[in-house]
């Protein structure tokens, strides 16, 4: 009988949600995990071949022999897992979106994972740019609110990497140079899932909290397999085939450069 | 097995049952005219299911009435000077009567005719170019477009959170006293969305009621609409919502590609979103940049001025063949898809 009453709840838990009422079918929160979870912090760092990036007064120049400038480099990361090892089970981070926005000071360029259960990890999972299903889902908060500016109101979807720039070999304006990438369905889609193996596994404890530091090269973006000529493409400013190249490019640009605590 | 399904089922219609018992406004019975003020959102008999249906967005009387504040507040706007009602007036079904293009704040205008608010939910994507998919989406373009409201959404929360008069909305439609972007884009989804329009002349007759009592002309009218139009203004919504190119010279000045704007296609270059013919009779002026006055003219355009572009629509090619006496039909048709009882519902007027 117990059986047949908590079958009846599920079901009108069901057919609540059916009917889209929610009002009286609020689930009762689940049971508070019991083992033991500790923090992996992870950390954001730009580079421009080898040393790091400095906006608007550097001058740098890509794989095509073109200087250019760069005023504001950002993107989103999203879809966070920790691929254990040694019978660890994955850790999937919940709403797991992270605007990462290039900046001078270091901890603006980190977040962190405050329930990643102990045990241990060999490689991190991620996507570049938000989930199709997110662009379409309606409005957003937190990093994925368009008052953040990396959203087309227009042409609906989220700008997965802003890179803003100048370079004289560009035939615009004071040289100027913007690539807003995005496009999430069909083959305009520039989503980039990467499994990136951590140098060396890393221990995740109550008391061991591990950094993890990811580094985006600049130089990426316009090198491979897509070399970028700043003559011919300037700006990206909706889905299609530039923003395409562009993505097929900073699927390459991350690096793990440090594990451990 | 079976039984676990039985008593699923069971327990199905009793959750269902106590969910109308307690109060939720959403049901498929038909609509009536409503005296109590409160919200509902209702799917019409014989409509297909909604695109946009609350999730996570649940729709109370608070979210209601905090969204229809925000669709009427000029604050919305960066000189305080229009609200989103300014360009959607309700007797125009929230069209923009006699206003070829959308205008916005100091004296600029937009490139296209501002559309009726209603029926939102029943619509895959949005505005003429279909650019944007969710209804939550929709209302951060004319707050942002410089040459309508041009305020910075970040702006808007500001200023909205500073306002004492909005504190205890969003608390009784949200929670909390916190203004976000998020909240404002889901209170004026639930505004919107429930503003359905299915009680004109056409939907009493369509459900035999006292009101819907077709004359001769109208009933031929709506025979040859059938024929003539319904491929693509298909009932019960007189839209497939689909993207066609209907034949109109384009504007020069005004070089609006349409659909190609948001999928870059050439194949797309001067197809627009076909609109529901629902309240046509109080929405003029006509098509995407509003160049047609009357809907003779609309008429006149399919049956002898049909411009054969590359990518002009099959159905369309070498026009629609109708008598005057066809014509003048399918228009006095057309007129009966006006609906009092929603542009005077007092729900949907300015608090």
């Amino acid at each position: 009988m117990r059986s047949v009453i908590k079958m009846m709840i599920v079901a009108a838990a069901i057919a609540g949600t059916v009917t889209s009422c929610k009002k009286e079918s609020t689930p009762s929160p689940e049971p508070p995990v019991t083992a033991d979870t500790g923090v992996v912090y992870m950390e954001f760092f730009t580079s421009v071949g080898g040393s790091n990036l400095i906006l608007n007064s550097q001058w740098y120049k890509n794989e095509n022999g073109d200087s250019f400038k760069v005023s504001k480099f950002n993107y989103y990361i999203s879809n966070v897992v920790l691929n254990g090892s040694d019978g660890t089970a994955d850790y999937t981070e919940a709403n797991s979106y992270h605007l990462i926005e290039h900046s001078a000071t270091p901890s603006e360029m980190a977040f962190s994972m405050n329930d990643v259960p102990a045990g241990k990890y060999k490689s991190v999972t991620f996507m570049i740019g938000v989930d199709s299903l997110h662009n379409v889902s309606g409005a957003q908060d937190g990093a994925l609110d368009p008052a953040k500016g990396n959203f087309w109101s227009w042409n609906t979807g989220y700008i997965m990497l802003k890179f803003e720039g100048n370079s004289p070999k560009a035939p615009t304006t004071d040289g100027m140079l913007m690539f807003h990438c995005g496009g999430f369905s069909g083959a305009n889609n520039v989503l980039k899932t990467l499994t990136l193996a951590l140098p060396n596994e890393v221990e995740v404890t109550k008391s061991i909290t591990p950094h993890i530091h990811l580094q985006a090269d600049v130089l990426s973006l316009f090198k491979s397999p897509n070399v970028i000529d700043f003559s011919t493409l300037t700006t990206i400013h909706m889905p299609g085939a530039n923003a395409k190249k562009l993505s097929d490019n900073y699927a390459n640009m991350f690096t793990i450069k440090y594990a451990g605590i | 097995m079976r039984k676990t399904i039985l008593i699923v089922i069971i327990a199905m219609t009793v959750a269902g049952m106590t969910t109308v018992g307690t109060g939720c406004k959403k049901d498929t019975t038909d609509p009536a005219p409503d005296t109590s003020g409160l919200v509902r959102f209702i799917v019409p008999q014989g409509w297909p299911q909604p695109y946009y249906t609350f999730q996570n967005n649940e729709l109370t009387q608070e979210g209601f009435e905090l969204g229809r504040k925000l669709f009427y507040d000029v604050r919305l706007s960066r000189d305080n000077a229009i609200s989103c009602a300014s360009c959607h007036t309700q007797f125009s079904a929230f069209s923009h009567l006699d206003h070829p293009l959308s205008h916005g704040i100091d004296g600029l205008f937009g490139t296209r005719n501002a559309q009726g608010v209603f029926n939102m939910a029943w619509k895959p994507s949005f505005f003429w170019d279909g650019g944007v998919v969710n209804l939550e989406n929709q209302p951060i373009n004319p707050i942002e477009n410089p040459v309508e409201m041009d305020e910075k959404i970040t702006d808007v929360v500001a200023e909205l959170g500073a306002l004492p008069e909005y504190k205890p909305m969003f608390k009784s439609a949200f929670g909390d006293e916190t203004v976000n972007s998020q909240r404002i884009f889901k209170a004026l989804a639930q505004f919107m969305a429930t503003l359905v329009s299915a009680d004109s002349k056409y939907d009493k007759w369509t459900r035999g009621e006292t009101g819907g009592e077709m004359t001769a002309q109208e009933l031929n009218g709506l025979e040859l609409f059938r024929t003539k139009c319904a491929t693509c203004h298909k009932e019960p919504l007189f839209s497939d919502y689909t993207f066609r190119n209907n034949g109109l010279t384009p504007d020069g000045s005004l070089n609006d590609t349409g659909r190609a704007h948001i999928t870059n296609m050439p194949g797309d270059r001067y197809k627009f979103m076909v609109p529901s013919l629902r309240n046509v009779d109080l929405t003029r002026p006509y098509m995407h940049d509003g160049r047609f006055n009357t809907l003779d003219a609309v008429l006149e355009h399919y049956r002898t001025g049909v411009v054969p572009t590359d990518n002009i629509d099959d159905v369309l090619k070498g026009g629609i063949a109708m008598t005057d006496e066809e014509k003048a039909d399918i228009i006095a048709f057309l007129k009966t898809l006006t609906d009092q009882t929603f542009i005077k519902d007092k729900r949907f007027a300015e608090p």
